[in-house]
This record gives C-alpha cells, sequence and structure tokens, in this order.
C-alpha cells in the first residue's frame, strides 16, 4: 500500500539531473586541486568510471510540487554520504549500519496513531495523513550534535500543517513523537543502547513553525530505510538527534515530554537540543563542524563555524526570547 | 666448523624483524590504500582519525603484554619485540595526533590549546602522547645504557600513557553509557588486566634488561 498523489509531468519532477550535475562540477573541481587536497582523487582521472559519491539517488519518485532551492546552505551532500552515514541506533551504532542492517524494515503499510489534547485522535494511515498537501523540497543543514553536518535536500510537508488538522485544544502546550520498535525488523533493539522506543518531543510553538518538516523523502525520493522511512521529523535549527525517524505516534501533551537523549544524559542532551555554538557539549566543543562531502571528499577544509541555530537565527530565536539558552540547552 | 663470517641475523628473533616490522606497517599500507581508494567513507577525516588511534592504542597495549607474557611463559626473547612495537605505538600516535590537528581542524588549530585544558578527553589523549615522547626519544641502546636503572622507571611512563589512551576513547563516546562505550572499555578492561599481571609478578627480572 503506497500513498499515492497526483502524478505530474516529467518537468515538474525533482530535477535529478541536477544533482548529477553538481556532483560532475563538484568531481571536476576536486581534480583540478592538488591530488593530496582531494584524498588523491586526481589519480582516477578524469573519465573515471562512475564514483560512489556521483551515484544517482535511488527509490520511488516523490510528486514534489514545491522546491525551495536554499544556496546558502552550501553545497548539497552526495546521495551516497546522506544514505551511508546515518546515526539509527535501532540498526546499530555503527553508522554504516543503518544502511547495511535495515533491508528488513517493512515501511509500508503505515499509519500513525494521534493521541492526547486534540479534538480528532485516533489511527491515520499515511496516505491519508499526507493528502490535503502538497510535498515540497527543503534543502537544510543537518547539524549532529557528535560535530558533523551535512546539507539535505528533503522532501515533506510542513509539521504545523498537519498538526493543525487534528485541532490541538489549548492544553496542547506539547508534541510527543514515537518511533516504531520492531524487533523482528530492527536487529540492534535487543542491544538496548537506549530504552525503545525512540522518543522526542517539541514545545507546541516549535512544532508549529515553518521551518519544521515532516520528511517523506530526500533527493526527490521516498525516504530510504536507513534515513527513516516513511515518515520522520526534521528540525533544521536543533541537532540531528531531535529529528526522530519511523514516526508511529504523535501526542499532544501538556507536559513536556520525555525525549530518549535527554533521558539517557540528561546533562548532555537537552530536551531543546538547538545548535548552539556558544554551548558546548559537556565533553566536547560544539564551536565547529566537519560538513560531510559536497566537496568531492577531500580532507581538507571541511571544517566550517557552527552558527547559532544552525544558521536559521533570523527564522526561530524569537521562539526562545527571554529564555536562559544555556541552561536550557 | 666456525662460521667464517658474522651471519647477517644474529638469531631467528633478529631474523623475524624485518618481518614483524612490514606486518606493523600494515594498518598504515591499507590506510593510505583506503585515502587513496577514496574508501573511507562519508567521513574520511573522522575514519583516519580512529584507524591511527585504534592501532596507536592496540601498540601500546601489546607492547605491554610482552612483559607478563614473557613470565609465564618463561620466553625471554618476547622482550626482544618490545621497542619495535613501542615505536610503532608512538608512530601512529603522532600520525593521530597530526591528523586531528593538520587536517580535521585546519585554520581552527589556534583554539586547541584551551580546548585541550578544557576538555578532558583531549587533555588525556594529548598527555599521552607527551608521555610517549621521552619514552621513544630514549629507546635506542645507549639511550638504556646511559640511565642504566632509571631507565626501566622512566618507561614505566608506558602505563600512565596507555591509561591516558584508553581513558581519552571512553570519554569521547556519544553516550557515555551501555553499548556505545564498549569498545573503548575493553581497552581499559585489557590495561588493567595487563597492571593487575604486574601485581601478580612484579619487580625487574634479571633477564629484563634483554631487550632489543
Amino acid at each position: 500500500m503506497r500513498y499515492r498523489l497526483p502524478s505530474l509531468r516529467g518537468s515538474e519532477i525533482t530535477p535529478e539531473c541536477i544533482y548529477r550535475q553538481r556532483r560532475d562540477f563538484l568531481k571536476a573541481t576536486a581534480l583540478a586541486l592538488p591530488a593530496l587536497a582531494t584524498g588523491c582523487r586526481g589519480s582516477t582521472g578524469a573519465d573515471a568510471p562512475a564514483m560512489p559519491d556521483t551515484e544517482a539517488p535511488r527509490g520511488r519518485k516523490l510528486d514534489v510540487v514545491r522546491h525551495a532551492p536554499d544556496p546558502a546552505a552550501g553545497p548539497l551532500t552526495a546521495w551516497h554520504d546522506a544514505t551511508r552515514y546515518n546515526n539509527f541506533y535501532e540498526f546499530g551504532t555503527g553508522k554504516g549500519d543503518p544502511a547495511v542492517r535495515s533491508g528488513r524494515f517493512r515501511p509500508e503499510p503505515w499509519s500513525v496513531e494521534i493521541a492526547g489534547h486534540a479534538a480528532k485522535t485516533g489511527r491515520i494511515a499515511l496516505e491519508d495523513l499526507l493528502a490535503p498537501h502538497a510535498l515540497e523540497e527543503r534543502v537544510y543543514r543537518m547539524r549532529c550534535v557528535e560535530g558533523w553536518s551535512m546539507v539535505i535536500p528533503w522532501v515533506g510537508v510542513p509539521l504545523g500543517d498537519v498538526l493543525r488538522r487534528f485541532e490541538p485544544t489549548s492544553q496542547a502546550r506539547y508534541v510527543a513523537f514515537t518511533s516504531v520498535a520492531r524487533p523482528d525488523e530492527m536487529p540492534a533493539l535487543a542491544d538496548g543502547v537506549l530504552d525503545w522506543p525512540y522518543r522526542e518531543g517539541l514545545r507546541i510553538d516549535e512544532a508549529l513553525h515553518p521551518l519544521a518538516l515532516l520528511a517523506v523523502g530526500l533527493y526527490g525520493r521516498a525516504l530510504p530505510n536507513q534515513n527513516g522511512a516513511p515518515l520522520r521529523l526534521v528540525v533544521p535549527w536543533k541537532y540531528g538527534f531531535k529529528g526522530i525517524k519511523s514516526i508511529v505516534r504523535i501526542e499532544f501533551t501538556e507536559r513536556q515530554p520525555v525525549t530518549s537523549w535527554n533521558r539517557a544524559a540528561p546533562d548532555e542532551y537537552g530536551f531543546y537540543a538547538n545548535v548552539n555554538p556558544a554551548v558546548d557539549h559537556p565533553r566536547w566543543s560544539q564551536r565547529s563542524e566537519r560538513r560531510i562531502a559536497g566537496d568531492g571528499q577531500g580532507l581538507f577544509g571541511n571544517r566550517i563555524a557552527t552558527l547559532p541555530f544552525n544558521g536559521y537565527a533570523e527564522q526561530v530565536a524569537s521562539l526562545y526570547a527571554g529564555m536562559d539558552l544555556a541552561r536550557s540547552f | 666448523m666456525r662460521p667464517i663470517r658474522r651471519p647477517l641475523f644474529r638469531d631467528r628473533v633478529a631474523l623475524s624483524k624485518p618481518l614483524v616490522f612490514a606486518l606493523c606497517l600494515l594498518p598504515l599500507a591499507w590506510l593510505v590504500h583506503d585515502v587513496v581508494a577514496a574508501t573511507l567513507g562519508p567521513d574520511p577525516v573522522a575514519a583516519i582519525e580512529h584507524r591511527t588511534g585504534d592501532w596507536a592504542l592496540r601498540f601500546l597495549l601489546l607492547t605491554l603484554t610482552l612483559t607478563p607474557l614473557r613470565r609465564l611463559t618463561g620466553r625471554p626473547w618476547l622482550l626482544r619485540y618490545r621497542r619495535l612495537f613501542g615505536l610503532f605505538a608512538f608512530a601512529y600516535a603522532t600520525m593521530h595526533l597530526t591528523a586531528y590537528i593538520a587536517i580535521d581542524l585546519g585554520a581552527y588549530w589556534v583554539g586547541l590549546p584551551a580546548e585541550i585544558a578544557k576538555r578532558p578527553y583531549l587533555a588525556a589523549g594529548f598527555a599521552a602522547w607527551v608521555l610517549l615522547v621521552p619514552l621513544a626519544a630514549t629507546s635506542t641502546r645507549a639511550a638504556m645504557r646511559r640511565l642504566g636503572r632509571h631507565w626501566q622507571r622512566l618507561h614505566r611512563l608506558a602505563y600512565v600513557a596507555s591509561l591516558l589512551g584508553a581513558l581519552h576513547y571512553v570519554w569521547l563516546v556519544k553516550s557515555g553509557e551501555k553499548l556505545a562505550a564498549r569498545v573503548p572499555l575493553i581497552y581499559l578492561i585489557i590495561w588493567g588486566v595487563l597492571m593487575a599481571l604486574r601485581l601478580r609478578w612484579p619487580g625487574p627480572r634479571p633477564h629484563a634488561a634483554a631487550t632489543e
């Protein structure tokens, strides 16, 4: 069972060639640099066979209605990297584990339980959840709390637009999200790294902010299992762990919900988890980050400054007016 | 009949050394291959750091394994590999530190001293490397002779350096709990076992200086 949206003319479909052209351009640029600075890519020659980072996006094409390119976000991370370097501990703690060990995961059929302080609650099929909305492409920076970052063209719908349909009541001050936990399909659940299922949450005004995205795809394709198929959260001004994957439950709550990493290590991972170069992780600095690919996988010059709210301060800083962000980290 | 010429290798241990040396270079060769072939994955800089760090710690613990192993097995020739492994530990640790500063931090290295002072995991890792410097510098036969009995005391710094190296690893994992910390904790446990074996069979032995 798949959620269907009206099909569009080929010309309106996410121009996959754009990604490829960009990759080719970057590859050409990389080849022009000294071999050492580009991980010795130069030795492969200009007409070398397809290299991993030029791999075309795969999976079911999505009918994306609106595109919002954001050149300021930086060059896109290669599809290959964005789908093979993932933190999805249900499939293993290694960055490559989710891509390798998520083959048995079944993202369809899929439904989401809506609960808590809202007029309309109950279970809703994914296709019905998405049906009234047009899929948008959003190019966002993604900053992991570990100190690396990517630039990803997500496909999804504004979270607020979806949430408002369920008519949250005045008691709905927070939104709690829950991931699926299927021991048969998620081999690392038994390892007990965290208390499963994975849980995340947002304050209601954060959840209704237009930048918050409920994503179903990336690079114009349906989300691969390792990226959180079939439905995940993307909150670009927060650390990556807030982007809960494979969502099965959304609950409107009055009190701040329990979130997995906050529960596991409250002094290290806050509820807000806003990207903030001025507030270090207790054990490492958050002042800078290593940007992954987008530059032909060179070894040098990947480190860039981390920006307040991951570069989205202009849009979201007002949400936190008057708050001490060093305490509410 | 006595041999007329001095043999190229004194004995089998001496004969094996070039081979062991080559084996110790394999992790580096493997790393260089992966850099050239661009098969280090999406975050090649992190991969270089992790691999060189892992091998530094492995060689350090391997070096510390030889003394208890000699006492357990009664094979004194084991100690003759100690300097080789120790110097490779230093070499991989130096590559690890260099990769961090020159490749990973790049222009951001200027803030490093303050960072080291502030971050226990950086301080531990850096201190471990600093402690290895005098050990590498005094690894020659001449230095052993010159330092005499002080040499052994100085080289007990390897115990501290390896502990700091293991702590450096333990402290940098993300969650600091359960499974994510399992691998670094294994290094720490091995260190503990190696130290316990020294308490069980303490003190210098007559052949302790049979190092080469």
